[in-house]
């Protein structure tokens, strides 16, 4: 790839006591690209997520975004350079309506950047954004407590939330899991959208017919440690991840 | 046959609640009423009360304030459990100013009110981070500390206080600051909740870690609102050291901080007004028992159960609903 790398991620490690959740990690992504990231359960996966987006600090290691050293940055300021991330058990605002768990994002400094402080009317926002990952317009979906929702539209709004934030890199911490292959057919064409937009996306997923589908790459994690890397063809056939996920199946 | 209770808002919210509202005076009042009610209530309150009465109302509109004080920081995700911090603060603060510089309380209430949300925010910042329990245990253990320093050093005036402080001007200057104060922080409070900046506290309160995934940093937010909420507390301390004319270690006495806190939950938490009726109950119902010796207590006590078992919502959330929706059994299946 020509393009310079977006996120360096070298040589990281977490460790939760004795346990290596993640042990001497190193890879680059590059702007644009669809990074698929699977390995079994307690891989490391979401522990990686947690590392980039800030919410743990790094053992050992450095994170490098947009050439800056963004390594044991709080969560916050991370964001506020354009890193945005859904969580794999979903966070809505139970007590609020769809639509005002879609202010708080919009109330972002992140926001205020990247619309040059003309903020316009956040609640029009709000549903236009809900409109775009699947909350029916015409419907009264987007005025219901979150509490309320439906696990399909709990997950669209998290990613809602997310591409509120008008991020450079979108890390999806498995956002198909626990929903219908209908609702899955549903979400596809929104990602694959952000990607002809120019976004970076990084997938968690355990559906991996769907992932292989539209990733450009794909890491296996195993432990901790990356025991492959390369375009989804090559992943499959490499005999290693064959025995540690694959095959296990 | 089962039976269902099926609630639905009365038309008059659903019209009301849209542009419409001007179509006539009957939805005009339907809006109008709930907030011209406590405005209306306590000017009429003021002038039809005895001068002994006047003086339950100045207590009943300190703990509404302190209520409502506590249930800002409540809905921001903050659960204090030591508002005579604030209270206290803000008392010693206007005390120490009027006595020792011999400042007018007209410079000594703003100033201590300013003063003590800052100073109460600073001594809490470095604990922001905890949640629930652990920061409700911090903001018990600090006013209890501060009324030790206080007793140990023999600083301010030490277990005798400050006695000999200057009065407001007259009992009605007492009276109708207090109650512009009280109105402005309840109708102030419910708009800034309702602000995007609000729905930012209650997204704190909701999920934080939602909130930091937002690029926001909610140190501050909550550094802002225990400002403003410790503020009308210490304003609530400084206007009672003038109305007493003395400042001394009672004011971190425990009732400021619990009598705060029942009358939010009496009342309703996450309204402001439901926190303000809560004091309008709580105080002079503590007053008409006072013939009961050392009953009252015990008698108080089973009032507060009473309530809490039969409206646990609250009074406020109660006839809220009454007010805007109507209710009728169905018939199931």
């Amino acid at each position: 790839m020509n393009s310079p790398s977006l996120l360096m991620v070298s040589n990281i490690a977490k460790h939760f006591g004795g346990v290596r959740a993640v042990n001497g990690l190193s890879f680059e992504l590059a702007k644009g690209e669809l990074l698929g990231l699977i390995g079994p359960n307690g891989s490391g996966k979401t522990t990686l997520v947690n590392l980039i987006t800030g919410f743990i600090k790094p053992t050992t290691g450095k994170i490098t975004y947009k050439s800056r050293d963004i390594t044991g940055w709080p969560s916050y300021k991370i964001v506020r350079l354009g890193v945005a991330r859904t969580f794999q058990m979903v966070k809505p605002f139970y007590q609020l309506p769809a639509y005002k768990n879609m202010i708080i994002p919009l109330y972002s400094p992140r926001v205020k950047k990247m619309t040059g402080g003309k903020y316009g009317d956040r609640d029009a926002m709000a549903l236009d954004l809900l409109e775009e990952v699947g909350f029916e317009r015409d419907s009264f979906v987007a005025y219901k407590v979150a509490s309320a929702l439906p696990q399909g539209y709990l997950k669209r709004l998290e990613l809602a939330k997310a591409i509120a934030l008008q991020p450079d890199l979108l890390i999806l911490d498995e956002l198909f899991s626990g929903l219908s292959l209908a609702e899955v057919a549903g979400i596809l064409p929104i990602i694959e959208k952000l990607r002809h937009e120019g976004k970076t996306i990084i997938m968690i997923e355990h559906r991996l017919k769907e992932l292989f589908r539209i990733a450009d790459r794909i890491i296996v994690l195993n432990y901790g440690e990356k025991i492959a890397d390369g375009k989804p063809a090559d992943v499959m056939e490499n005999e290693e991840v064959k025995n540690a996920y694959l095959g296990s199946e | 046959m089962k039976k269902r209770k099926e609630r639905i808002d009365r038309g008059i919210k659903v019209r009301s609640s849209d542009v419409f509202a001007l179509l006539s005076w009957r939805e005009m009042l339907y809006l109008s009423f709930p907030r011209l009610l406590p405005i209306v209530g306590l000017v009429v309150l003021s002038f039809t009360l005895s001068i002994y009465w006047q003086k339950v109302l100045l207590s009943v509109s300190v703990f509404a304030l302190l209520a409502i004080s506590w249930d800002i920081l409540a809905q921001s995700g903050m659960i204090s459990l030591g508002q005579a911090l604030f209270f206290g603060m803000g008392a010693y603060l206007s005390g120490i100013m009027n006595y020792y510089w011999g400042w007018p309380p007209f410079l000594t209430i703003p100033i201590a009110t300013i003063m003590g949300g800052l100073i109460s925010t600073l001594l809490l910042l470095p604990v922001l981070r905890l949640r629930g329990i652990y920061f409700s245990m911090v903001t018990l253990i600090l006013p209890l500390m501060l009324v030790r320093i206080v007793e140990a050093t023999r600083i301010f005036g030490g277990t005798e206080g400050i006695s000999g402080l200057t009065p407001l001007p007259t009992r009605w200057v007492e009276l109708y600051l207090i109650i512009i104060v009280l109105l402005a922080a309840l109708f102030g409070f419910r708009r800034l909740m309702n602000s995007d900046f609000g729905l930012v506290l209650k997204g704190i309160n909701d999920n934080d870690q939602s909130v930091m995934n937002a690029g926001i940093n909610i140190y501050w937010f909550k550094a802002q609102a225990l400002f403003i909420g410790g503020s009308v507390g210490a304003f609530s301390g400084a206007f009672m050291t003038h109305v007493y004319m003395f400042v001394g270690m009672p004011v971190f006495a425990l009732d400021y901080s619990i009598l705060p806190i029942a009358a939010a939950v009496v009342g309703g938490i996450g309204t402001f007004a439901g926190s303000m009726l809560g004091a309008f109950i709580l105080v002079p119902l503590s007053e008409i028992l006072r013939g009961l010796g050392g009953l009252r207590i015990v008698f108080y006590g089973l009032f507060l159960v009473i309530f809490i078992v039969v409206l646990p919502e609250g009074i406020f959330h109660y006839i809220q609903r009454k007010y805007h929706q109507f209710e009728r059994w169905v018939e199931v299946e």
